[in-house]
């Protein structure tokens, strides 16, 4: 009964996009059609692709010497580091919390349920630079927890973990956003199935809800991935600037601009690009992975 | 085993009785190439004197932005700014060193100080020679905001005071320049650096008005041919003060070398390297020609120091409201 049903629906629909395709194709005359597409292309040359050339271009404008002596300088490897160290942390803690947050919202009804999913996305709504003044004032030396810290010695704004808890912060809804609307669409059928043949929770979630939202989970880690190391605003309120112990590769970026610095500054802003370039890469495989 | 194991601890232990001390300097930002050599000239200094070894963290930003974060906690050891009053809302606001630290150290606790002068282009084809050019209708003239910016409130001060102290001049002539000045400002950049970028590198407006020492060093890149410095007849002396923040130096135990740091300053290869800098120092007889003869006040001579410059210019409905409203 179910298998020349399921047969039917693509074959009429594979029939109506033929049919859009050839009405599409010729109703407008071929200049309106190449001018719009000409439109579009040279917009994204001009506003997307530029730029990233642009970057490259600057950089290894003074030969490649100059721009390995950029990358590898005490304050580019301090900045890289800490980026990179940044990244480690808030990716993983990032990943398991918006997973469990994702999970709580999608497969269970409790009380608060949809404040959960509102403050899921405040930090998307929130300005950086809030966000970052916010942690100032939380946890400054003359904020809120600030006289407690200095009482027990611990620096938190102006040094790493002030810098780890802004980024944490700004690049939250990145999995949990990603994951939500999968984890919604595919309902809870599968899960009851599982629970009803004797799996335990743990073994419901890890065997068949995280399998099948495994590729959605890789593309919001890419991009969680992505402004961990290139957010700028609230880690530059948080930073206190410290040259090679509190700067961060966007930070260190500005700093050499402002210095005049041009060829240094795109050096390590390529960095940044290469970065961008390659998680726009992983995000294209993982959307052809899950068609 | 037990003595392998023990091992690991016992270098530690060796590591962190290597005496190390670090530093930090928070600066404003035309500063960075002068720390940076005054940083490694006092470690050797402080190494040859006391076996140990001093490293001097760095942070640059805007002198009121800075004094900011030092009062909301980032932990400087030393502070090296545009301007008194920014050290002022340390004491006051933050607590963190007494009210007088002006006194602590000689000359106002200002080891070098700087002058303010203007940038044209090569050839000055607009003739802009002193403070009176800068209000002449048609004429672009790029200073940064003085809400945000010390070199701002020194340009600020240095036109209103040139204006007022001038042979005939007073409170209203002031007052009639600054209008015409700041009717001549296409843009207020946040921060001194931003102001010379418009007009070196945007290639925005006929004049900048600027630190010596910015000036100086835009001569210096490969800028030389582009630009010329013109000196008013008269300008302020902008006396950018430093003094250790006694809470953070107390809490980490480097009162000694940060004493010894600022005494450093002082000293002769202190002001010498001052000088190569493009910075006036304070405490030598003459000074090196680069330097431009040109007469000054201080701010004390001219406003009766910064609390009152501040009130009576700077805060909200201050004077400069008043005046930059009058463009608007």
């Amino acid at each position: 009964m179910r298998s020349p049903l399921s047969l039917e629906v693509p074959l009429q629909s594979r029939h109506l996009s033929a049919l859009v395709r050839h009405r599409l194709a010729f109703d407008e005359s071929v200049w309106v059609r190449r001018a719009l597409i000409g439109l579009a292309l040279s917009f994204v040359g001009l506003f997307l692709v530029l730029p990233l050339v642009t970057v490259f271009a600057r950089a290894l404008g003074e030969g490649p010497a100059r721009y390995f002596h950029a990358l590898t300088s005490r304050e580019a490897l301090a900045a890289i580091r800490l980026t990179l160290f940044t990244a480690a942390i808030v990716v993983p803690v990032n990943l398991v919390v918006g997973v469990a947050a994702a999970w709580l919202i999608a497969k269970f009804r409790f009380p608060g349920r949809s404040l959960l999913l509102t403050l899921v996305d405040l930090p998307f709504s929130v300005s950086p630079v809030i966000a970052g003044l916010a942690f100032v004032l939380l946890l400054g030396r003359s904020g809120l927890l600030g006289p407690w810290l200095q009482s027990i010695d611990v620096q938190v704004i102006f040094s790493t973990p002030g810098i780890v808890l802004a980024t944490l912060f700004v690049t939250f809804p990145f999995v949990a956003r990603e994951v939500l609307p999968l984890m919604q669409s595919q309902g809870n059928d599968q899960e009851e199935a599982a629970l009803t043949l004797g799996a335990s929770g743990f073994q419901t979630f890890f065997r068949v809800t995280l399998p099948r939202v495994k590729w959605a989970l890789l593309s919001g880690v890419v991009l969680c991935n992505a402004r961990a190391m290139g957010e700028f605003g609230a880690v530059s309120v948080v930073s206190g600037h410290i040259r090679g112990v509190t700067n961060t590769v966007p930070l260190h970026v500005e700093i050499l601009y402002n210095e005049y610095d041009s060829t240094g500054a795109f050096a390590v802003a390529s960095l940044l690009t290469l970065l961008a370039v390659v998680t726009l890469l992983v995000k294209k495989f993982v959307e052809w992975r899950t068609e | 085993m037990r003595a392998l194991a023990l091992l690991p601890l016992l270098l530690l232990a060796a590591c962190s009785k290597e005496s190390t001390v670090t530093l930090l300097n928070a600066s404003y930002d035309p500063t960075r190439e002068l720390y940076e050599e005054v940083n490694r000239a006092f470690a050797k200094r402080w190494l040859e004197k006391t076996g140990q070894t001093v490293v001097i963290n760095q942070s640059h930003g805007g002198s009121g932005k800075q004094a900011r974060a030092v009062i909301d906690g980032l932990e400087a050891d030393l502070v090296t700014l545009a301007l008194g009053w920014d050290i002022d809302a340390v004491a006051s606001k933050g607590k963190l060193l007494p009210e007088n630290w002006a006194t602590r150290l000689p000359r106002n606790s200002a080891p070098f100080a700087s002058t303010i002068v203007f940038v044209v282009r090569k050839g000055n084809p607009r003739g802009i020679h002193d403070w009176e050019d800068l209000a002449k209708p048609g004429v672009q003239v790029i200073t940064p905001n003085p809400k945000t910016s010390g070199g701002a409130r020194w340009n600020y001060l240095a036109a209103y005071g040139a204006a007022q102290r001038k042979p005939g001049g007073d409170d209203a002539q002031a007052k009639q320049l600054m209008a015409g000045l700041f009717a001549n400002v296409p843009v207020l950049d946040a921060g001194a650096r931003g102001s010379t970028t418009t007009f070196a590198e945007r290639g925005l407006g006929d004049v900048l008005i600027a630190w010596e020492n910015e000036a100086l060093l835009l001569l210096n890149g490969a800028s030389k041919d582009t630009f010329e410095v013109v000196v008013p007849s008269l300008s302020i002396l902008a006396e950018t003060p430093v003094a250790l923040v006694d809470q953070v130096v107390d809490r980490r135990g480097t009162r000694t070398v940060a004493e010894a740091y600022l005494k450093f300053l002082y000293s002769d290869e202190g002001q010498a390297l001052a000088s190569k800098h493009g910075f006036r120092p304070t405490g030598v007889a003459t000074l090196e020609p680069k330097f431009a003869k040109v007469s000054t006040f201080t701010i004390a001579e001219g406003f009766g120091g910064w609390a009152t410059a501040q009130r009576v210019h700077f805060d909200d409905r201050g004077l400069f409201d008043q005046l930059y409203a009058v463009k608007k």
